[in-house]
């Protein structure tokens, strides 16, 4: 297992520095250049700015600069707006965004894993048609649709539950818990019921059939650990794509996460603001991906026996 | 006994079988028949939009304004008074073309790759599907949106920058499929007949590994379709005067309390076409017995 997990952290490190190389060059060659001036300005000031942004270094010192920052875990100033930093800008929004997702990813396990559970258990009967639709829908209704209709339904029609913002109200949490949360919790109830077919056709299930175990016990004891194996796989990327969600969901509902100041800092052309927000979101992704990796491992016998441990 | 047997061959042998059987399980599926009615209706909607639009791209009619369905405008109008149903044959003729023309980038990269990964293996398969796992890692879409503001919101590179993210699980599949077809016989008569590898891929392993591609490629138009959207939405991809169904959907998001039917129908538009290729998708996997790959 810690073989297991030493290889992959080796193996996340070129793709975090792929990242920043990446990002960093794609930021710096853009058409027009992000730092070319919109009005002329004295020579003097050009010049201080330029040693402030370290634009009158060469190229390649830049970057080794910029990796210096990072090491430090520095993610660079805003350009649009001096004397902000996109670390304070991490510290405002992480801690919401974070708190966001932790709601969606509960909406979708707790949902979608239940509905793929209870389809699995009877296939092709009514009981496994009703929610498999559900969720279909649910994939094919994009968080940008959803968010505003459930809004419009449940905000403006019904007047259950506030519109938009973040800890202010009472219940403002919920639609975009929702919003966020359906289109994995959709995904995540295909993945469930089809993990569990698979598993409850296997030999050891009869066994613990056999051995006069309760169903649900059956189910629960032995089925869902199996079953469950390709959900676990999936919350990494889901936790990519619940980032990029976010996105969208944040501008909706107007909450001031990480999402949100992404979007803005695109719409303002923020260059650096872009880069070290695209740098940060970025290996977090990598590292999500990383822990769902070892988990689904852990979670596997046949993978651990694989890397030599009983 | 044997006669059983005997016509089991001279089934086998009148060709195209499998695609004869594939068909006949697809016409038992109505849910994907009916997705794939709906997505050749909307298709030709889009072809033909320029001469059926019941009105003008462009008409506006100021005095009008936001008004809901009506016999003169069947879908209503918007806030300049432009006719909805033409927004969205407009806006549709953009989103399926990202769809189909994206996922064909995607499809040639894919294909190509893992075709040459697969057949020439060894070291070269190493290393071509090493970057693909690299570039698996990376938080594609964080990249697009970052392509967008860095070169600008052209719709030319919304195609290839979608189109590059999607090859990667095409490529995956094929390298799968060619490794499978390498040891069968055919593959390796064709080879001591001393056919070039460029040929062999070509007329034996691609034409061989075409139901799983099919299968994908109707599974990543819908994904794709929702990429553009979703940059759409957030004003990072289609622009205006050029407009698809993310768009509409946005600025319909911006008026729903007042003029509801601009959301809704523009969502409906969307979510119909995404739902027809999903059944489309799922009956076609059925329907060739392609193995489910992992989502």
């Amino acid at each position: 297992m810690w073989r297991f997990i030493g290889i992959r952290l080796l193996q996340a490190i070129p793709v975090i520095l792929a990242v920043i190389t990446v990002t960093f060059f794609l930021v710096r060659v853009a058409p027009g250049g992000p730092f070319s001036a919109e009005k002329a300005v004295l020579p003097e000031v050009k010049a201080a700015l330029e040693a402030q942004y370290r634009l009158d270094l060469p190229l390649f010192q830049q970057y080794t600069a910029y990796l210096g920052d990072l090491a430090q875990g520095e993610f660079g100033p805003s350009f649009k707006y001096p004397g902000r930093s996109v670390n304070e800008l991490i510290g405002a929004g992480l801690p919401v965004t974070a708190e966001l997702g932790f709601y969606a990813l509960l909406v979708a396990v707790i949902i979608g894993g239940l509905a793929g559970v209870i389809a699995a258990l009877k296939p092709n009967t009514r009981q496994d048609y009703i929610p498999m639709t559900v969720a279909m829908i649910g994939i094919c209704m994009p968080s940008f649709l959803l968010g505003p209709l459930l809004v419009l339904i449940f905000g403006i029609y019904l007047d259950w539950l506030p519109v938009s913002g973040w800890g202010d109200i009472p219940g403002d949490k919920i639609l975009p818990a929702i919003t966020l949360g359906s289109a994995y919790a959709a995904y995540i109830a295909r993945l469930s019921r089809a993990g569990m077919l698979e598993v409850m056709s296997q030999d050891y299930i009869r066994t613990a059939r056999a051995k006069g175990l309760p169903e649900w016990q059956v189910v629960v004891k032995h089925g869902l650990r199996g079953g469950l194996i390709p959900v676990v796989t999936f919350l990494g990327p889901a936790f990519a794509g619940l980032l990029a969600g976010s996105f969208v969901v944040e501008t909706i509902f107007q909450i001031p996460g990480l999402g949100r100041f992404y979007v803005q800092a695109a719409f303002n052309r923020d260059y650096t603001m872009i880069l070290g927000t695209t740098v940060f979101l970025s290996t977090l992704i990598v590292l999500f991906n990383l822990l769902s990796d070892i988990l689904a491992a852990w979670m596997n016998p046949r993978l651990r026996a694989q890397f030599g441990e009983q | 006994m044997t006669t059983e047997i005997i016509t089991d061959i001279a089934d086998a042998e009148q060709g195209s079988s499998l695609w004869h059987d594939a068909w006949l399980r697809l016409r038992k599926n109505r849910l994907a028949l009916a997705g794939g009615i709906i997505l050749v209706g909307f298709s030709l909607i889009a072809l033909l939009t320029p001469w059926i639009a019941p009105y003008a791209y462009d008409a506006q009619n100021l005095e009008l304004g936001a008004s809901p369905p009506s016999a003169q405008h069947w879908l209503g109008t918007d806030i300049f008074g432009r006719d909805l149903l033409t927004q969205i044959m407009y806006g549709g003729r953009v989103s399926l073309a990202v769809g189909f023309v994206a996922t064909s980038v995607a499809l040639l990269i894919g294909v190509t790759w893992g075709a040459i990964a697969g057949y020439v293996g060894g070291k070269v398969d190493a290393v071509m599907m090493r970057l693909v796992d690299i570039l698996y890692a990376l938080p594609f879409m964080i990249f697009i949106v970052l392509l967008m503001v860095v070169f600008g919101r052209n719709i030319l590179l919304l195609f290839l920058a979608i189109g590059a993210v999607e090859w990667l699980t095409m490529a995956r599949i094929m390298r799968g499929q060619v490794q499978q077809l390498r040891q069968q016989e055919f593959v390796e008569a064709a080879i001591s007949l001393g056919l070039p590898p460029r040929t062999i891929i070509r007329r034996h392993l691609i034409p061989n590994a075409l139901g799983p591609i099919i299968v994908y490629t109707t599974l990543t138009i819908p994904s794709v379709m929702l990429l553009e959207a979703f940059l759409s939405f957030l004003g990072l991809g289609i622009q205006p005067p050029q407009t698809s169904w993310g768009l509409l959907i946005s600025y319909g998001a911006e008026t729903m309390e007042e003029f509801p039917w601009l959301l809704i129908f523009p969502g409906l538009a969307l979510t119909i076409t995404l739902f027809s290729l999903n059944f489309l998708g799922d009956g076609l996997r059925d329907a060739l017995d392609v193995r489910r790959s992992k989502d």
